[in-house]
């Protein structure tokens, strides 16, 4: 059944699909020639006579179709043919012209590679700096961005729960054209593992660590008890200081920048959150979808944003 | 009930049941349409809970306006049209009785289970297992009522409106029960039997013919009865009812795949649904032609007739949309139109154009006889209620329209370098003034609507007050 639905059918489909789509027009048509005229005389108004018989007292005139129906009948069987000549719609035949929604999105495709690959090409050769202070070309990913970026950065691009914010100088794996590039080319995965099994007060003197790193502990108490935990299970990716690793994307806990802070909600809850169940960004990769000229020219255009007065 | 009412031959007591519940149902809809409307404007609306999201309410809005008020509307007519036409008494009241409780059942189901989150997530098709099973109950008990009456019938030939009906009845069932075939997993929970495109292609194969079936072929029955009784007329052409008939119900099968366009669906069968939806362009008008070519010699009763101005806008309506269709299902067009407002005027050019005003027109018609009257209480309120629902439904899908091609245009405009020249919000933010109008259309359907269960009270209210001295005689 499954190779129903495959670009090429098995042969007796192929024919079965032909046989039924043409009886069905075929039989279609037929009907209309075998009714099309009526051998009775019309009266005075041009009805002819009824059929004789009346249903709960409502008559029948057996008028002749209307020529212009009838035409019109003629008409779109003509062009349900002739489509069926020039395009796949018989089984297994292609149909005249070879067209396929496949090859139309190709040919498109090829077209607009054509028309507007030179101008991304161009901005490729520019250093991604340079082109950060290209107005013309900031326009180009602006848009780029608004269509592609936005949907999780946000139109001002400052992020939301869960979605880095460009514009500050907080980077979970670097700043640097390069950086951005490799983010950009091939997304990321963001892996916080879950805490759970630390236990509740163990995850609470964690917590009031965490806080602790930006100056903001409210139990000076449970934050250095935090300490020594921190030190054996976090220290490894957030590194001892608590300042974070870019290569592992491991954030900065020392700075005033919290991917997972929950609007409404106090920090620490989320931190407490984060500790417990730990946390999954993904970040799609890009390159595959937009190609790697306009990742370079949105790259300039993310480096931009942190650099902007 | 007064036994007064009770006719000598006909049950016209289910037709009665089903009549008043299609007002009701038809109120409680388009209530719901007007609410969904009004969240794309005011989005507080959706008052934060999950159970009055948009996305839990639009399902109940499409199946509380299709399935409890159009389907109230094809039992109640289906079974006095064949009762008369046939001139026998429904085959079994009993039957007849469970049709109407088990209908009732499942639209009551509908609007506890899908403000609750349960749904099949197919479109049209969104009840869950338990509900669907009683659904094909009640429906194949619907089958043999109309049928076995149709068996019965103590005429020579059988009337074209109960070709409609049968056509609809047979096909339906068969639709439901393919499309709605699960694995069930729990008591509120299923899987469906098919997957991927072979799932997307059945659901519209379903869905399609819903609107073909359901839809059209059951109204049409609605209009071979209704149009010659009120316009005193005899139907135009009986040989274009069989070209149409056979016609419509062989080449409306085919057109699912046009809701397909341009995605997994194989080429092939996106091509038979385009040019089979095209063929189906004169199949659709000839059953406009045999309701409008029947007013002739009786147009000038449009003056004062209002309940046939129901009757012939509704045609005009249903023209006006099956040419749209068509067209739509072209695929250049429906590079532009798919996935707009556009698609969503078009479905209510017919919803409110043509199903729901033949409808009412056949309601007015027939609730003052099942209620041993010749008119409703008001005609006046007739007319006020026909004009509402005409500028209505123009303002619904002129918004849409201009939504539906703005959406479609800005979505494919490009910038010099090649880049979207808008954001998908700014599509919707542009489409604002749109849902305004369109909310203001859909008030003007509530309002007839609430101008019409007035009417209808105090026919039956009278009716009813007429009958009470000769039962104070009889005691």
């Amino acid at each position: 059944m499954s190779s129903l639905w495959n670009d090429v059918l098995p042969g007796f489909w192929s024919a079965w699909i032909i046989v039924i789509t043409l009886g069905t027009i075929v039989i279609s048509a037929w009907l209309l020639f075998a009714n099309r005229k009526t051998d009775k005389a019309a009266d005075a108004e041009g009805n002819v006579e009824t059929t004789g018989h009346a249903a709960d007292e409502i008559e029948e005139y057996d008028n002749p179709l209307p020529r212009w129906w009838f035409q019109l009948y003629v008409g779109t069987v003509i062009f349900a043919l002739g489509y069926l000549v020039l395009y796949p719609g018989l089984g297994n035949y292609a149909g005249l012209l070879g067209w396929t929604q496949e090859n139309q999105w190709e040919a498109e495709v090829a077209r607009a590679e054509e028309r507007y690959a030179p101008i991304f090409e161009q901005y490729q050769q520019v250093p991604i700096p340079a082109l950060a202070e290209d107005g013309e070309a900031m326009r180009v990913a602006e848009r780029l961005f608004l269509n592609n970026c936005a949907i999780c950065h946000g139109a001002n691009a400052q992020g939301g729960y869960g979605f880095p914010d460009l514009t500050d100088d907080a980077w979970l794996y670097g700043g640097t054209p390069e950086a951005i590039v490799a983010t950009l080319t091939n997304g990321r995965n963001g892996l916080m593992p879950a805490w759970q099994q630390l236990g509740e007060d163990n995850i609470e003197n964690l917590t009031q660590h965490v806080l602790s790193l930006s100056g903001r502990a409210e139990d000076a108490q449970r934050a250095e008890q935090g300490a020594a935990v921190f030190a054996s299970v976090c220290a490894a990716c957030h590194s001892p200081d608590g300042t974070g690793n870019q290569a592992l994307g491991a954030p900065d806990l020392t700075d005033d920048a919290w991917l997972y802070r929950r609007p409404g909600q106090p920090l620490e809850a989320s931190i407490r959150q984060t500790l417990r169940n730990g946390r999954n960004g993904h970040m799609p990769a890009q390159a595959a979808y937009i190609g790697e000229d306009k990742v370079h020219l949105v790259a300039a255009y993310v480096y931009g944003l942190s650099r902007r007065d | 009930m007064s036994t007064a009412l009770e006719h000598p031959t006909y049950n016209y007591k289910v037709v009665r049941q089903f009549a008043i519940m299609t007002v009701v149902w038809g109120i409680v809809g388009m209530v719901l349409g007007v609410t969904i409307a009004a969240q794309l404007v005011w989005p507080e609306l959706n008052l934060g809970l999950p159970w009055t999201s948009f996305g839990r309410l639009r399902p109940l809005h499409t199946n509380a306006v299709i399935f409890a008020f159009g389907g109230s509307a094809l039992f109640a007519t289906s079974y006095y049209v064949v009762q008369r036409t046939c001139q026998t008494r429904l085959i079994s009241d009993r039957l007849a009785a469970f049709t109407f409780w088990g209908w009732q059942a499942v639209i009551v189901s509908a609007v506890i289970t899908l403000p609750l989150g349960y749904t099949e997530v197919k479109e049209y098709a969104e009840l869950e297992w338990p509900i669907d099973i009683l659904l094909a109950v009640v429906w194949i008990a619907y089958a043999i009522v109309f049928l076995g009456t149709i068996k019965q019938r103590r005429t020579s030939h059988i009337y074209v409106a109960n070709w409609f009906y049968a056509a609809f009845i047979l096909t339906v069932a068969v639709l439901h029960i393919v499309n709605s075939a699960a694995l069930p997993v729990s008591a509120m929970y299923s899987i469906s039997l098919y997957s991927g495109a072979v799932d997307a292609m059945t659901q519209w194969w379903y869905g399609h013919n819903a609107v073909g079936f359901f839809l059209t072929a059951g109204f049409l029955g609605m209009m071979y009865y209704f149009v010659p009784k009120q316009a005193e007329r005899p139907v135009y052409s009986y040989r274009l009812s069989i070209v149409h008939f056979w016609a419509l119900i062989m080449v409306y099968m085919w057109a699912g795949p046009h809701h397909l366009h341009y995605t997994a669906l194989p080429n092939w069968a996106q091509s038979l649904g385009m040019v089979m939806s095209i063929i189906l362009l004169a199949p659709s008008w000839g059953g406009m032609i045999n309701g409008m070519m029947t007013l002739s010699g009786a147009w000038h009763k449009l003056r004062t007739d209002p309940t046939l101005r129901f009757l012939v806008v509704a045609l005009s309506f249903y023209g006006m949309s099956t040419f749209e269709g068509p067209m739509m299902a072209v695929k250049t067009v429906n590079a532009l139109s798919h996935y707009t407002d556009w698609t969503i005027g078009h479905v209510h050019a017919g919803a409110l154009g043509w199903v729901a005003m033949i409808t009412i027109g056949s309601m007015y018609h027939l609730i003052p006889r099942l209620y041993g009257r010749t008119e409703m209480y008001s005609v006046s309120l007739i007319a006020v209620h026909f004009w509402l629902a005409t500028v209505g439904t123009v303002l619904y899908i002129a918004a849409m329209w201009v939504n539906g091609i703005l959406q479609g245009l800005m979505w494919r405009a490009v910038n010099p370098d090649g880049t979207l020249m808008y954001t998908f919000i700014e599509s919707v933010e542009a489409s604002g003034a749109g849902y305004v109008v369109r909310t203001v259309g859909g008030l003007c359907w509530v309002v007839g609507m609430l101008i019409m269960a007035f009417n209808v009270f105090m026919t039956v209210r009278r009716q009813q007050s007429l009958q009470r001295p000769q039962t104070q005689a009889a005691a």
